[in-house]
């Protein structure tokens, strides 16, 4: 017997010795180099190379690789090229305010993980906010109604919104989708921003030329805190004329920084859903006060002026 | 926007799913069901010729401001030399004038520049030019410039078509002598027929020339290379042209075109003979300048 001849050698030991042995030998006569060649053969992978899989190979001899996209639309960049898409558009935005790429890229550039973490945590902490999270409502030029809307009585959300739309001459055209900011929910929660600018302009009732452009960004940086509103309230007026600085400076400003201070957060408010709403109701709630009408200013001065040249 | 018009597009069929053994029973026309690359994606092959011309109807408007950006200019150092090289024009005395035919040429550089060289340099006013492009749009751009220029001056010798490089209905076999390509060849769906129709309509003694983005050998200036193509350029196409998509596109799409050699030998099998040492590669290989000649 094998086991007087290996001495102390279990059975179990013995066992698993021959089977080890069995196995190693069918292995290597199943995968010995012949055969190996012989299915790679088979298979068409040995002598024939398309010129595909060449292709395919240089791609994946790239020494740059992106991150896997998070969203349908999303470019992971790195942080030196969103540094760079900083300061290109910062530069590009300073000097043309109305190219929308400078905005959008300038936006999304300093949209930092901190600034939109925070803006999440005060969604998820209000009912209103989780809503809004969880059914992720966009804005398209579809889903928002505009014939209904006009038929909404006059001091109602939706009415006010749609008349503004028609003195201002705009649309609410489909805003330009987020790309640059990874996680999907923050950049859920950025596009929901860009949407809503809109509604922001209606009730208060800011025109879109640049004066009202800066009021409503001082009032949305004071409100709900992204950088790029800031950035255009800090710097943007220098562009202006001097008697719409002073404008500025003494009526609107104060009046935003008062009232984006003191209302209620506007990134939770789910629009779609309140616009049958009383629009005083909605302000008193908000505590969002009534700036002066600027066109209306605009006009008052310019007569002013002409006034006093003849 | 492109990335719409993308997805439309890009999708792939069932039958493109199965493995390649079972697409040839599976249906009846194989070429149709064959994909190929657009970038780092892969389409329909059919799909891409509209795709590359969605592009190029996309960059036309700023094409030259962005080249010009994207390359901090040596993109015209490339070009001068790339028609100093080819050195083309009708020589004092000779009996007949040349037909060059500039092929995705459309906003015309380059066939402004040999007109130029050989007015310039041999005296030559006869030679006839045609520039071809696939995209009407980049043609118009052409043709914009040209009406601007000093060669609108009634002679007639510059003719604009419209015409895809891999068939050229439009051309007749052996009526050209000098065929260039600059920047152009690798947005053909299927290069080596286009370089089999170069073959074509080339007379014999008749000049192949493509100045066209190529591999880096060098690994050190490669990683910078690829670095600045794949971030600063679609950064640029981004703040410039408000179009991400289309640069994307443009420095993948070099990635995806054959090495040196390869295209060389590519060249080679269009039937051309291809003197040593078979190409000349400009700023590292960034850019390389292929000839050949039909004997």
């Amino acid at each position: 017997m094998l086991s007087s001849g290996l001495g102390l050698r279990s059975v179990a030991q013995k066992r698993s010795f021959g089977l080890s042995v069995l196995t190693t030998a069918m292995a290597s006569l199943m995968f010995s180099e012949n055969n190996r060649l012989a299915s790679k053969m088979e298979s068409g992978k040995l002598h024939y190379e398309d010129s595909n899989s060449r292709f395919d190979k240089m791609l994946t001899e790239a020494t740059f690789k992106r991150r896997a996209p998070e969203y349908p639309s999303h470019v992971p960049l790195y942080n030196v090229e969103k540094f760079m898409m900083f300061v290109g558009s910062g530069i590009g935005a300073y000097f043309h305010p109305e190219r929308n790429e400078f905005i959008v890229g300038l936006g999304e550039s300093t949209a930092i993980k901190p600034v939109l973490r925070r803006l999440q945590k005060q969604m998820l902490s209000d009912p209103v906010g989780r809503q809004i999270l969880k059914e992720r409502p966009r804005m398209t030029s579809t889903s928002l109604d505009l014939d209904y809307l006009k038929s909404l009585p006059p001091n109602t959300i939706g009415n006010t919104y749609v008349k503004w739309l028609e003195k201002e001459g705009v649309s609410p055209d489909t805003r330009v989708p987020v790309r640059y900011i990874d996680d999907a929910e923050l950049a859920y929660i950025y596009q929901r921003y860009r949407e809503c600018h809109d509604f922001y302009h209606s009730i208060t009732g800011l025109p879109i030329i640049i004066e009202g452009e800066i009021a409503v960004k001082v009032f949305e940086f004071m409100n709900i805190g992204m950088p790029m509103s800031g950035l255009g309230a800090l710097f943007a007026p220098f562009h202006l004329k001097k008697h719409q600085m002073e404008r500025l400076y003494s009526i609107y400003y104060p009046w935003a920084i008062k009232c984006g201070l003191n209302s209620k957060p506007l990134i939770n408010v789910y629009w779609e859903n309140i616009l049958e709403e009383d629009l005083d109701v909605f302000r008193k709630k908000m505590c969002i006060e009534q700036p002066p009408d600027l066109r209306a200013m605009r006009k008052l001065y310019f007569a002013a002026k002409k006034a006093a040249k003849n | 926007m492109l990335s719409r018009t993308l997805l439309r597009m890009g999708r792939q069929r069932p039958a493109a799913m199965l493995p390649s053994f079972a697409r040839s029973y599976a249906s009846s026309s194989n070429k149709k069901d064959d994909t190929t690359h657009f970038g780092y994606r892969t389409v329909n092959t059919e799909d891409k010729e509209k795709l590359v011309r969605g592009v190029f109807s996309l960059v036309a408007s700023n094409y030259d401001v962005m080249n010009d950006a994207m390359s901090f200019g040596v993109h015209r150092l490339w070009k001068h030399h790339f028609i100093n090289r080819l050195d083309a024009g009708m020589r004092p005395g000779a009996l007949k004038p040349l037909d060059f035919l500039d092929v995705a040429g459309g906003t015309g550089d380059i066939a402004f520049g040999l007109l130029d060289h050989a007015s310039k340099n041999f005296g030559d006013v006869s030679s006839t030019m045609t520039v071809a492009d696939i995209n009407p749009d980049m043609l118009a751009e052409g043709k914009v410039r040209y009406e601007a220029s000093k060669w609108n001056d009634g002679s007639n010798r510059v003719t604009f078509l419209e015409q895809n490089g891999e068939t050229m209905d439009a051309i007749p076999d052996a009526s050209k002598d000098v065929y260039t390509i600059a920047f152009g060849i690798r947005n053909f769906t299927n290069i080596q027929a286009g370089l089999n129709t170069a073959y074509r309509v080339l007379r014999p003694g008749g000049v192949f020339a493509c100045l066209e983005f190529s591999h880096v050998d060098n690994p050190v200036v490669d990683y910078a290379y690829q670095a600045y193509s794949f971030g600063l350029l679609p950064l640029m196409g981004q703040l410039i042209a408000n179009d991400r998509d289309s640069y994307q596109y443009l420095v993948e799409s070099i990635r995806r075109f054959p090495k040196q050699d390869d295209f060389s030998s590519m060249i080679k099998k269009a039937g051309f003979y291809v003197p040593e040492p078979g190409y000349e590669n400009l700023t590292f290989g960034v850019a390389s300048i292929h000839i050949g000649v039909k004997l």
